[in-house]
């Protein structure tokens, strides 16, 4: 299992290539996908229990869901870095002909991906069919899912919380990409939900703060708490607070780069501040 | 002139809570999922023989497709049931992205279709959901004309890989069609043949064709009836060849004209045969509350008005 600092290396590869991938197409969204790099690259890297051959129906192993499909420059970046298709694959992201669709699909048979996303709010009650179906093939691994804290106004979230805490859906790990913004602005002014906590809390489920969601040590650790309050009847939710666009000054902490490309000035700027460690695509 | 005979009415539905009773003792991979209402989906027996693999959702639509999405994967195949208002238009972006898209096995199982539903209205009424259905690829769509064929098909579409709109209602109709029936995805069944008039039915619409049929023969009309219960994929060869032969056709269908059965004949003929239609149909209209049969009548979906269609669409040959 890699250690902390081969993680940070990582994840600064991660950042350049979510930078240049979105830059070459002068499209797609590099502000969640930066504020959940560290993330990524932990789950991947030390928590998921992943078979080496993929298969979609993912049977004795840990299967993640993203919800969120938008932040798909940092899924792609990680499963290809992770060995799940060739790294160079990187260099089709939203072209004609790709694996690599603007939101992640199935569709195109790219390996790591079970479920399409992109229309907002579905990925909750899918990781939760993936978790019953856990339990009924008396597979003890776990689902985790991710969903952005803008994508919890869709209505059929709250439908699959009810259900999975009226349930005892206990092997269903969903964290929360909590920073704070969506595309028309931070969450308080477009449509302010209150705590989050309470809210999951009086749903049922149990609920983990990761206060700092890009430090890696944190993000394990709170992972570990949550995992160790599965299987206790309840489902666990993850708090991740994060900063958006984090790593790349001019891009945190605002909304604004939720779905814009850097110019190739500001790709340049962006570089310099996460130097290449592991080899660009 | 082969009959047919009515054993007895029997409603669709029960013929799909008989198949899930069946598939619940020969597939341990069915499950079932429901939205408060198991009852009116027939899905009582499946969820007292089989707890475990029986989810209530409650009344929460959007989740109960993305649930069954993610069942499959591990394996499972899920049917879901409620209303076919609340199983199509209330949840298409769930269907669409999550189990079409996805390419997910599921299949929805859509009770109380059309507007026999009756004294409900409007509301839980759907005029619109066979065109919603077959505009999504990869989607596979089923309208059943008995309790045999439903319950047929209900075991057929547990052998058939990939998304699946099994399309059924609430009335007690006439049963008859074989009750050891195979059922086979896609491949229309010629129930009469016919030299004058092609009839093309789906649904409860059946019935009323075999009907018509009848009294087009006593006027010395000779009607070639078929029944199209997978209206996605078409058999595009049985209606091309029936339409061979007589030259014009009616289609007949619990369903507006825009989108439905007919719409997908139109286009097969107008590329390949272009003959003269007439459409029994609703004529792009909501609903509203009566009995099934009132409702019927007024809305020009019965054998009479199957009989008026043909006669109108033989002169315009």
């Amino acid at each position: 299992m890699p250690n902390t600092q081969q993680l940070k290396d990582l994840t600064t590869q991660v950042r350049r290539d979510i930078l240049r991938m979105v830059h070459k197409v002068n499209s797609g969204h590099p502000g969640g996908s930066l504020g959940c790099a560290e993330f990524f690259v932990t789950l991947y890297n030390n928590i998921l229990k992943t078979n080496n051959q993929f298969s979609m129906d993912g049977k004795n192993e840990d299967l993640f869901f993203i919800s969120n499909g938008h932040i798909s420059p940092v899924y792609y970046s990680v499963l290809a870095r992770t060995g799940f298709f060739p790294i160079d694959e990187l260099n089709t992201f939203r072209l004609i002909n790709s694996r690599l669709q603007g939101h992640p699909t199935t569709h195109e048979g790219l390996p790591g991906v079970r479920i399409a996303s992109g229309s907002l709010g579905q990925g909750m009650s899918v990781a939760i069919g993936a978790a019953l179906s856990k339990k009924l093939n008396n597979d003890n691994h776990l689902v985790y899912s991710l969903h952005g804290d803008g994508e919890l106004q869709e209505g059929q979230n709250w439908e699959a919380i009810m259900f999975a805490a009226g349930n005892n859906v206990d092997n269903l790990i969903a964290t929360v990409d909590l920073n704070g913004q969506q595309i028309d602005g931070s969450t308080k002014d477009v449509l302010p939900m209150g705590s989050l906590r309470a809210k999951f809390e009086a749903f049922g489920w149990v609920v983990v703060d990761i206060e700092n969601g890009n430090d890696i040590e944190a993000i394990q650790e709170g992972m570990a708490k949550a995992k160790a309050l599965t299987g206790n009847n309840k489902p666990v939710c993850v708090l991740l607070h994060t900063v958006m666009g984090n790593g790349v000054d001019f891009m945190m902490h605002t909304h604004a780069w939720h779905g814009k490309a850097p110019n190739d000035e500001q790709l340049e700027i962006g570089l310099a501040q996460n130097p290449e460690t592991l080899g660009d695509y | 002139m082969k009959t047919y005979v009515n054993t007895g009415n029997k409603d669709t539905r029960s013929g799909f809570g008989a198949g899930l009773t069946e598939l619940g003792k020969t597939n341990e991979n069915v499950v079932a999922l429901c939205a408060d209402l198991t009852g009116s989906l027939k899905m009582d027996e499946f969820q007292s023989n089989h707890p475990e693999r029986f989810f209530q959702v409650g009344i929460a639509e959007a989740n109960m497709m993305g649930i069954a999405a993610g069942m499959t994967i591990g394996g499972k195949i899920p049917f879901t049931g409620t209303f076919a208002n609340f199983s199509t238009g209330r949840v298409y972006d769930q269907i669409r992205q999550s189990i079409a898209y996805s390419g997910k096995n599921v299949k929805i199982c859509a009770s109380h279709a059309g507007i026999t539903l009756g004294e409900d209205g409007a509301t839980h009424q759907i005029l619109e959901d066979i065109g919603l259905m077959k505009m999504l690829p990869g989607m596979t769509v089923i309208n059943t004309c008995d309790y045999n064929q439903t319950k047929a098909a209900t075991l057929a579409i547990a052998d058939h890989v990939g998304p699946v709109y099994l399309r059924f209602g609430r009335p007690k109709v006439p049963n008859f069609t074989a009750e050891d029936q195979k059922f086979e995805i896609g491949k229309a069944i010629n129930l009469l043949e016919g030299t004058d008039v092609t009839i093309i039915a789906t649904g409860h619409l059946v019935w009323e064709a075999l009907e018509a049929a009848n009294k087009l023969n006593e006027i010395g009309v000779s009607a070639d009836v078929i029944n199209i219960h997978t209206i996605k994929p078409l058999d595009d060869q049985a209606i091309i060849s029936s339409v061979k032969k007589t030259g014009c056709v009616v289609t007949a269908e619990e369903h507006n004209y825009l989108g439905g059965l007919g719409e997908s004949v139109s286009r097969v003929l107008s590329t390949q045969l272009p003959s003269p239609q007439e459409f029994v149909a609703t004529q792009d209209t909501f609903g509203e509350s009566g009995t099934p049969a009132q409702l019927m009548k007024k809305y020009g979906l019965t054998n009479e008005a199957i009989f008026e269609a043909a006669k109108k669409v033989i002169a315009r040959k």
